[in-house]
C-alpha cells in the first residue's frame, strides 16, 4: 500500500529523518510512534506531499507518489483548524471538492456523515460558533469525506473528550473494516495495543523498531511468569526449573512469585514442580507492553547516542 | 488548475458576501452622488445665495460722489447724508450698509462701512476695488491727464492659453483637470494597493493561525493556494471598482438630469472634462491597478506567511510600504508639476513606484514608448515578485511559533522543494 524507502529530510538546524524506511500493508492500522520531535510529523508531511524529502522515495500502491494520489489520501493534521467565519456545511463541501469530489457527491456524503455523527443541525453554523469538540468532529468528517484509501491521522485522540475519542476510534475501526488503510501517529501508548496491527518506532530521526505488534511483543518475551499459589509458603532451594525473581506474601496464605524459566524448561515444567507443593491459582506469562518496549527502546537509543 | 478556480471562487465569494462589502458598494457612490449634487447646487445658486446689498455712500471728501457703479447684488445710493441719523435707521433694516468716506480718506483705515451684520468680504473687496479705481482716475485728473481720452482707452483682459505642440497636431493643454485626474488616480491606486494587498496578507495569516493551511496544502500546492487567494481578492477589488464606476456614472447622470440648467458653470467644466481621453485613462488605471496589485499582493502574501499574527508584520511591511508612500507623497507634491521630469520618468519605470507615478503622468499624455516600457516592467516585476514570494510562502506557512528574520526568509527562498 505505502512503501517509504530511505527517506532523508534535513532542515536548517537539524535532521528530521535519517534514512527511514517503512512498509504499510493494505488494510492495516499502522501506528507511527515516537516521542515529540522525533520526526513523525515530518514523515507524515512527506507522505502528504506537503514537503518533499531530500532523498528517498515513497511508493503508493506500487506507483511513485505523485499529485494524483492526493485525492486518495485523507489527512487529519495534529494542529487542527478550519475557516472560522465560514459555514460548516459549505466549508466541508469546499474541502471535499479540493480533494476532487463533485459538489453533488460531496453534499450527499456529507448528509450521511452529519446524520451518523448527529451533526445535522450544524450545517448553517459558523465554525466559531461550535465548541472545540464539535470542531474536531467536523474536521474528522472533512478528513474522510472523500473516502480515501489511506487515512493519515496525526495524534488523532489529542483534544477529544473521552466520549468523542471513543466515537472517533469506533469510526476509525469501521473505516478500516471497509478497507481503508490507516496510518496514525501518536506518542500515547494506550491506544496502540488495541488498535494497531503494526507499528514503527521513530526516535531522533531514526527508525529504531518496526513490525507487527504481535511479533514485536513476542520478540520481547523473556520467559518470565507470574505465579499465584495458595497454601504454606514454598521454600525454593535452587532445584526448581526456574529462577526466582520476586516474592510477595500476604497473611491469608496467598503468595505471588515472579519467575524466569531456566534451561529448556517450559511453563508445564513449572506447574509440575509446583502442583504437589501447593494449589496454583494462576500462571501468567509476562509479555512486555508496547509502552514498556517503547520506553526501553527510546532510552537505549538515547543512551547510545550520547 | 481546476483547484485554483475553486480557491478563487471561495476567496471571492466569502468576501463579496460580507455585509461590509455590500454596504461599501452602495455607500461610496451614494456619497459621490450627494457630494456632486451639493457642489452643483452651490455652483448654480451661488448668485442667489447672497442677497441684494444696498450701500449708501456718505462722502465727506467730495471725490467719490456718484462715481460708484452698481454690480450684481450691490447697489449704490447717495440718499442719506448724515451719519448719525442713518446709523439709527440701520438697526431695523437688513441688506443696507453705510459707506462713510471722511475728508482725509487717504489715511489708513479711515473709510468705514456700517451695517447690521458684518459686511461680507466680497462686498468690502468690491468697494475697495471701486474706490481705488476712482481715486486713481481722480489722481490722473489732478495731474491734468485727459479723462475723456482715458475713458476711451479700454482695459484689455488677457488670459494665457497653453498649447502643446505634438506630432498629432497642437492640442489644448489646459492642465487643471489633468492634474486633478492624475492625482485622483494616484491616490486611488495607492489606497487600493494597500487595501487589497492587506486583505491578501490577512487572509494568509488567518489560514496560518487557524491551522487550516495544512489541510488545504495536503490537497493543493502552496503556490496554487497563494495564486488563488491573490486572484480572488483581486477580483473583489475589480468588482468593487467597476460597481463604483457604474453606479457613480448612473447617479451623476441622474443628478445631472435633475439639476441641469442650460448655462450653469458646471456645463463649462464638463466641456473641459470631455476633452480628456477617459477611455485611455481608465484602461491605464485598470492595468496599473491590476499589475501593481499583483506585484504587491505577492509580497504581502510572503509577509503574511512569515508571521504568526498581524502584529508581527511591522518589520517586513516597512520596505514594502516605503516606496509606495514615497511615490505617493512625491506624486501629490512634485510629480504633477513636472510630469516629464527625469525623476517622474524614472519613477514611472520602476515597478515598485510605477503604478502610482505613471498614473499621475497618464493624463498629461506621456510618450507611448515610455508607457509601453513601464507596462512591460510591471509585468516582469509581478512575475518576479510572485516567484520570490511563492518560494518564501511555501516554507513560511508551515512554520509555527518561529520568529522569522530577513536572514531566515533568504534561507527559505533557497530551500529545495
Amino acid at each position: 500500500m505505502l512503501s517509504i524507502r530511505n527517506i532523508v529530510k534535513q532542515y536548517a538546524g537539524h535532521r528530521a529523518l535519517s534514512d527511514v524506511s517503512l512498509e504499510v500493508e493494505s488494510g492495516q492500522i499502522f501506528g507511527l510512534l515516537g516521542p515529540n520531535g522525533a520526526g513523525k510529523t515530518s514523515l507524515i508531511r512527506i507522505v502528504n506531499q506537503i514537503t518533499a524529502p531530500d532523498s528517498g522515495e515513497v511508493y503508493f500502491n506500487g506507483e511513485k507518489l505523485n499529485q494524483s494520489h492526493i485525492e486518495r489520501i485523507g489527512y487529519l493534521p495534529e494542529e487542527r483548524g478550519l475557516y472560522k467565519k465560514m459555514e460548516i456545511g459549505e466549508q466541508m463541501i469546499y474541502l471535499a471538492r479540493l480533494k476532487g469530489l463533485s459538489r453533488a457527491e460531496a453534499q450527499k456524503r456529507l448528509k450521511f456523515w452529519f446524520e451518523k455523527l448527529e451533526m445535522e443541525t450544524w450545517w448553517k453554523k459558523k465554525i466559531e460558533e461550535l465548541s472545540k469538540g464539535m470542531q474536531q468532529k467536523a474536521q474528522f468528517v472533512a478528513t474522510v469525506l472523500h473516502e480515501p484509501d489511506l487515512i493519515i491521522l496525526d495524534e488523532p485522540f489529542s483534544g477529544f473528550d473521552p466520549v468523542n475519542a471513543e466515537l472517533i476510534k469506533d469510526e476509525i475501526l469501521e473505516l478500516n473494516k471497509k478497507g481503508a488503510t490507516i496510518l496514525f501517529s501518536t506518542h500515547r501508548m494506550e491506544s496502540v495495543e488495541e488498535l494497531c496491527d503494526a507499528i514503527a518506532l521513530i526516535n531522533k530521526s531514526h527508525k529504531i523498531l518496526d513490525g507487527k505488534v504481535k511479533h514485536i511483543r513476542n520478540s520481547y518475551r523473556n520467559e518470565t511468569y507470574f505465579v499465584e499459589y495458595e497454601g504454606s509458603r514454598i521454600a525454593f532451594d535452587g532445584n526448581q526449573p526456574f529462577e526466582l525473581l520476586e516474592e510477595t506474601h500476604s497473611e491469608d496464605e496467598s503468595h505471588t512469585i515472579k519467575i524466569k524459566l531456566t534451561g529448556q524448561n517450559t511453563s508445564n515444567d513449572v506447574l509440575q514442580y509446583l502442583i504437589p507443593k501447593a494449589r496454583v491459582n494462576m500462571l501468567q506469562e509476562v509479555i512486555p507492553s508496547m509502552h514498556e518496549i517503547f520506553i526501553e527502546k527510546v532510552n537505549l537509543n538515547s543512551a547510545g547516542h550520547e | 488548475m481546476n483547484k485554483v478556480l475553486l480557491i478563487i471562487q471561495r476567496e471571492y465569494l466569502t468576501r463579496v458576501r460580507k455585509k461590509s462589502f455590500i454596504i461599501m458598494l452602495f455607500v461610496v457612490p451614494a456619497l459621490i452622488f450627494v457630494m456632486g449634487a451639493v457642489i452643483k447646487m452651490v455652483a448654480e445658486n451661488s448668485d442667489k445665495l447672497s442677497s441684494l446689498q444696498t450701500v449708501n455712500v456718505i462722502d465727506k471728501s467730495g471725490s467719490f460722489a456718484n462715481k460708484f457703479h452698481d454690480v450684481t447684488n450691490v447697489k449704490f445710493t447717495y440718499a442719506l447724508t448724515d451719519l448719525k441719523s442713518s446709523k439709527l435707521l440701520l438697526k431695523d433694516s437688513e441688506g443696507i450698509s453705510i459707506l462713510y468716506i471722511p475728508a482725509n480718506y487717504m489715511q489708513k483705515d479711515s473709510v468705514q462701512i456700517f451695517s447690521k451684520k458684518k459686511a461680507s468680504i466680497p462686498l468690502s473687496e468690491e468697494i475697495e476695488k471701486q474706490m481705488s479705481d476712482i481715486a486713481f482716475s481722480n489722481n490722473l485728473i489732478s495731474h491734468h491727464i485727459d479723462t475723456a481720452l482715458l475713458s476711451s482707452i479700454k482695459r484689455t483682459n488677457i488670459s494665457v492659453n497653453a498649447i502643446e505642440i505634438s506630432d498629432k497636431g497642437d492640442k489644448n493643454a489646459n492642465i487643471g483637470p489633468n492634474i486633478l485626474i492624475g492625482i485622483a488616480c494616484a491616490i486611488l491606486i495607492y489606497l487600493s494597493l494597500f487595501i487589497y494587498g492587506g486583505q491578501v496578507m490577512r487572509g494568509v495569516i488567518e489560514e496560518k493561525t487557524n491551522r487550516i493551511i495544512e489541510v488545504v496544502i495536503s490537497s493543493v500546492k502552496p503556490f496554487q493556494l497563494m495564486l488563488g487567494k491573490i486572484i480572488g481578492v483581486g477580483l473583489v477589488g475589480l468588482t468593487q471598482f467597476s460597481a463604483w464606476i457604474i453606479l457613480s456614472v448612473i447617479s451623476t447622470k441622474i443628478a445631472g438630469h435633475a439639476f441641469s440648467s442650460p448655462s450653469s458653470p458646471m456645463t463649462n467644466a464638463l466641456a473641459v472634462l470631455q476633452t480628456i481621453p477617459f477611455g485611455y485613462i481608465m484602461g491605464c488605471f485598470i492595468f496599473y491597478f491590476l499589475s501593481g496589485y499583483l506585484f504587491y499582493a505577492a509580497l504581502f502574501a510572503a509577509v503574511g506567511s512569515a508571521v504568526d499574527s498581524e502584529t508581527e508584520t511591522q518589520q517586513f511591511m516597512f520596505p514594502i510600504t516605503m516606496p509606495l508612500l514615497f511615490t505617493y507623497i512625491l506624486s501629490v507634491s512634485v510629480l504633477f508639476r513636472a510630469p516629464d521630469s527625469p525623476l517622474a520618468v524614472w519613477l514611472s519605470m520602476i515597478p515598485f513606484t510605477a503604478p502610482v507615478a505613471m498614473m499621475v503622468r497618464i493624463p498629461f499624455g506621456p510618450p507611448d514608448w515610455q508607457v509601453a516600457v513601464s507596462m512591460c516592467m510591471m509585468v516582469i516585476g509581478f512575475l518576479f515578485t510572485t516567484y520570490v514570494a511563492a518560494r518564501i510562502y511555501r516554507v513560511g506557512v508551515l512554520m509555527y511559533g518561529k520568529k522569522a528574520s530577513y536572514k531566515e526568509l533568504v534561507k527559505w527562498f533557497f530551500y529545495k522543494e
